[in-house]
């Protein structure tokens, strides 16, 4: 471990030490100084997180390029760090998308450039700590650390509603994410009472599940943290107003990053964690996972305003994810991590796209328009590859991501395919029609009655990419799968174990309770 | 107890090095004339600056007859006192001056009001707290009244003065049934009493309900409370600063020292009374700060909410708990200190600045300051990486050990209400544009302020990331209160 090259904390720190250049380096009015040391940054914090899959071992199940330094060794918190397959994954859509989120705000951002362009490294640099920890504690630490740089993203540079968005993401998460503190503190202090050590350490609370009572409250509370982060229903308010209102950069990280940081804590804490819990609840989960889908899906069709649309489009979809993860087999797991990559860049793609448009017209009306395509060929064409990817139509990425789920589904119980199915089809109808509204017919464009101009360079670059992308994945997703097949094989292993295991650590905790009951009964406390 | 009143002057060393440097501040204050005497306040921070090495190596734990107990605890509080006296002595100076209230007794009244709260800290008698207590308080009294031109200044002093007296004759009731039943005012004499005796004995909960409600008056606990909004509002900020920082954690200190120290076998029977003061506070401070529009006072209510959750550590009687209370006041003096610097630079020239919509716009015009306040308003609001999230993971973790559950979520939900008013500023400074951009402009006199204003924020976010070494300092401070 010691002399090893620190890949993760200089992936996590270098954003940080970029935007602290931008800040004390480059003058607010010098733009293009700010926009090309943003985008050289971010390149080569891409650059620095491939890195990982070059010399990522398939074969190993665990976590690599593990860092662990002491921190607060009294409550044993650890500095500790590392990755497998699905964080792997979460940190490469990071770092590109930080990318197109730079390239959106070249000209989209009008006012305070330069520390736009921090705090959009800074989100950057904490969403990779939140995927790269492996101290819950530290998780914690980035978890909360997030929200402030989202916050004033939202809220500075956002549209006519910012306060009102801005204020309500702020509450939402932090509500969601204290009671989560709580969990967590249970979590720490009965394994440290039943096992003797008081640990953050992710890799050692995992060898030792709690009793199945209890995991159910704990699996609440961090439901509470992760949920509203999702968003599932009917926590998900906050998303179709932070989107609507956040800047275009700000809605494609929101989507394509931050909304993954639930799933992933789903992922990697709630499963291993309280595995007995999970299945207890599976079903519930599931059930509100449809219940996203569908009446996300039904909200989407009927909104006017194309950003909303892509919005509420996110609560359906991650319900796919939040489905695919308590299928719990291996299938739905599959399926729900390839569909987080698919959707942060399906709808950071759809949002890119809108926000192009928006930027030219100032108009997000669906009625405003009709028949783009005649007029900007380009930008249809790159609008229409992402829709079909976001439905989920073959070759393209979605597809294999709802394929899977919707096998993890039927596997898990047969008629929960039929809602998802329906669900699919929905999100046909929303994305066609909304295709079908705005880009074909005869061209007309409210207030613009010459030609809108045509995709600069730049544009094109970034849509480009997202397109090489969603058709890679389409095509081959083989890579991808291997990836993170170690992992999950290695979660749906751990998940079996402690389920078992923890009947035993039931034996335990009631024993543990008598004794504690009768020396340290305080009265007050409960 | 071989010598009967074990006059010992090394326990009272810190103590005694202010009172030497009040009298010379005193002295100096008559002798010099005119602008020399802007050196008393350089004079009185030297003086908290070498008090604090001084409390550091201080360590008699048992002298003047176990009245006085100099130990690792009184020193942790000492340096806490000294560090925020010297903090808001340096922010004092200039705003004094432009209070029109640049007087000397300032500086030594200050100093006194150190010097009382070092007395109750290393209090381990009744009468020695009583002492440090009043010395305390008067001086605070006189300090909150210093603008007396100002009808709000002498308001809220006559408001603290009457209620203070009232807490003060309270105490002195529960003192005495305390003295009653345990035939001493001793800590030790007392705890031995009951130890030994029934927990049903009504004298001893006389005593013990009305001493707390003593301590509870000068926490701003919740139904006792009523004084702090109105003193802070009007006091000159920077002894609202040192008020909210300094009188609390001396009152924390007896609290500790007496409840988790001395009753701690009693715990079961005044828990369930810690608990409900504990449980209303934090809800009526959050509740309350949301719709305060002065800054100030959203910041006094934002105390109260604070002191609230800090009562839980005192709830939880084992080291976890105490030295999350020492730890939390520790944050607490750096991070209030910081946001009371920001305020006291923008109303010591015209009063603007007073009203939380005086900041609109602050980010753009003088983006430093903005960030600063930003900071501290996260790390009051307790978010990570700062030493208001370590602080309130370190209660909540004492609490959720021991089995508060219903408390820790107390906690969590008064602290999200509380979000809201900190969100506020922050949203006021940097999400709105400025009416009237003037009153943001640079005047001179501002370097102490950035000096406090920066070693605060320093303070908060170092004490956030590396909270290993301060919470060592807090564990071994809490030692002696737990044998």
């Amino acid at each position: 471990m010691t002399g090893q090259f620190p890949i993760l904390s200089i992936l996590t720190f270098f954003p940080v030490a970029g935007a602290l250049f931008v800040i004390f380096f480059i003058k607010k009015e010098s733009l293009n100084a700010i926009r090309w040391s943003a985008l050289g940054i971010s390149v080569i914090e891409f650059l620095l997180s491939l890195y990982l899959p070059f010399t990522f071992n398939m074969t190993e199940p665990g976590f690599q390029w593990v860092e662990r330094h002491e921190w607060i060794t009294r409550f044993g918190m650890s500095y500790f760090l590392g990755a497998d397959g699905i964080s792997l994954l979460l940190v490469l859509l990071t770092t590109f998308m930080t990318i197109i989120c730079v390239l959106a705000s070249w000209t989209d951002i009008k006012t305070k450039m330069k520390s736009f362009m921090a705090l959009l490294l800074f989100t950057e640099a904490f969403s990779l700590g939140v995927f790269l920890s492996l101290d819950f504690f530290l998780f914690y630490v980035f978890w909360e650390a997030v929200l402030i740089p989202m916050v004033f993203i939202i809220g500075i540079w956002g549209g006519g509603r910012k306060l009102y968005a801005s204020i309500k993401f702020f509450l939402f998460t932090f509500i969601g994410s204290l009671f989560m503190l709580v969990g967590v503190l249970v979590l720490y202090f009965y394994h440290g009472k039943t096992t003797g050590v008081y640990t953050f350490d992710l890799t050692v609370l995992m060898q030792h599940p709690l009793a199945p009572a209890l995991q159910v409250w704990i699996f609440v509370a961090f439901f509470l943290g992760f949920a509203v982060k999702v968003p599932m229903f009917p926590l998900h308010t906050w998303l179709p107003d932070a989107h609507t209102e956040a800047p275009t950069a700000g809605s494609i990280i929101l989507a394509a990053v931050l909304l993954k940081l639930g799933t992933y804590g789903f992922v990697r804490f709630s499963l291993p964690l309280l595995p007995n819990a999970s299945i207890q609840l599976a079903p519930v989960m599931i059930w509100a996972a449809i219940i996203a889908i569908i009446y996300g899906a039904l909200v989407t069709i009927a909104q006017k305003d194309m950003k909303k649309l892509v919005a509420y489009s996110s609560v359906s979809h991650m319900g796919f994810v939040m489905l695919g993860i308590f299928a719990l087999n291996i299938e739905g797991l599959k399926g729900s991590i390839v569909q987080m990559i698919n959707h942060g860049i399906s709808t950071g793609a759809l949002f890119l796209l809108v926000g192009m448009l928006y930027e030219r017209t100032h108009d997000r009306q669906i009625d405003s328009y009709s028949g783009l395509f005649k007029a900007m060929p380009v930008y249809g064409a790159f609008f229409v590859i992402t829709v079909l990817s976001s439905m989920g139509f073959p070759v393209t990425n979605g597809f294999i991501g709802e394929l899977l789920v919707l096998l993890g589904a039927y596997k898990a119980q047969w008629y929960y395919a039929v809602p998802v199915a329906v669900g699919v089809l929905l999100g046909a109808v929303y994305l066609l029609w909304l295709f079908q509204r705005v880009f074909l017919g005869e061209y007309s464009c409210k207030g613009h009655a010459e030609h809108l101009p045509l995709l600069n360079l730049r544009e094109k670059v970034s849509c480009a990419s997202l397109i090489v992308l969603i058709f890679w994945i389409g095509v081959c997703p083989t890579p991808m799968l291997k990836v993170m097949d170690a992992s999950l094989n290695n979660l749906v292993k751990i998940v079996e174990r402690n389920t078992q295991k923890s009947a035993l650590a039931a034996v335990t905790l009631a024993e543990e309770n008598q004794r504690y009951g009768t020396t340290q009964n305080q009265g007050a406390g409960k | 107890m071989t010598n009967l009143l074990n006059i010992n002057y090394y326990a009272v060393a810190p103590e005694l090095v202010l009172i030497g440097f009040a009298f010379l501040v005193l002295i100096l204050d008559l002798l010099l004339k005119g602008r020399d005497k802007a050196v008393l306040g350089y004079v009185t921070a030297f003086g908290l600056l070498v008090s604090i090495p001084v409390s550091y190596f201080t360590n008699e734990p048992v002298s003047f007859s176990g009245m006085v107990a100099a130990d690792s605890f009184s020193a942790f509080f000492n340096i806490v006192f000294c560090v925020a006296a010297f903090l808001t002595t340096l922010i004092s100076m200039d705003y004094m001056k432009k209070a029109k209230a640049d007087r000397g007794e300032y500086y030594y009244i200050t100093l006194f009001a150190v010097i009382g709260m070092m007395l109750m800290a290393s209090a381990n008698d009744f009468v020695n707290l009583y002492a440090g207590l009043e010395l305390m308080a008067l001086s605070f009294y006189v300090l909150v009244a210093f603008k007396i031109n100002d009808n709000k200044s002498v308001e809220g002093a006559l408001k603290y003065f009457v209620l203070g007296a009232l807490s003060s004759g309270i105490l002195l009731y529960g003192i005495s049934f305390l003295y009653g039943y345990a035939g001493s005012t001793n800590f030790a004499e007392i705890a031995r009493a009951a130890s030994a005796g029934s927990s049903q004995n009504m004298f001893l909960i006389l005593g013990v309900c009305l001493t707390v409600a003593g301590f509870a008056f000068k926490v701003a606990l919740f139904p006792f409370h009523l004084w702090s909004p109105d003193a802070y509002e009007g006091a000159p900020t920077p002894v609202t600063a040192l008020l909210s920082v300094g009188s609390k954690a001396a009152a924390f200190a007896v609290f500790l020292r007496f409840f988790a120290g001395s009753l701690a076998v009693l715990q079961p029977h005044w828990a369930m009374l810690i608990w409900v003061f504990s449980a209303a506070t934090m809800l009526y401070g959050s509740v309350v700060g949301v719709s305060q529009k002065n800054i100030v006072r959203m910041l006094a209510y934002s105390s109260i909410a604070h002191a609230g959750i800090i009562l839980i550590g005192l709830l939880v009687t084992n080291d976890k708990g105490s030295s999350g209370v020492l730890y939390y006041l520790l944050v607490y003096a750096f991070m209030n200190i910081g946001a009371f610097s920001v305020i006291t630079l923008f109303v010591r020239n015209n009063g603007k600045g007073a009203n939380i919509c005086d900041y609109k716009g602050l980010a753009s015009k003088r983006p430093w300051l903005a960030f600063f306040m930003a900071l501290f308003m996260v790390s009051l609001a307790g978010i990570p990486p700062t030493g208001g999230f370590t602080a309130k993971f370190f209660i909540l973790a004492s609490a959720v050990n021991s089995r508060y559950y219903l408390l820790a979520g107390i906690a969590v939900v008064s602290t999200v209400i509380s979000l809201f008013f900190y969100a506020k500023v922050i949203f006021y400074m940097y999400m709105k544009e400025a009416d009237d951009a003037s009153v943001f402009t640079a005047s001179p006199g501002a370097a102490l302020y950035n000096v406090v204003i920066v070693i605060s924020a320093v303070a908060t976010v170092l004490i956030g990331i590396f909270p290993s070494v301060f919470m060592d300092m807090a564990v071994q401070a809490v030692k002696p209160l737990l044998m």
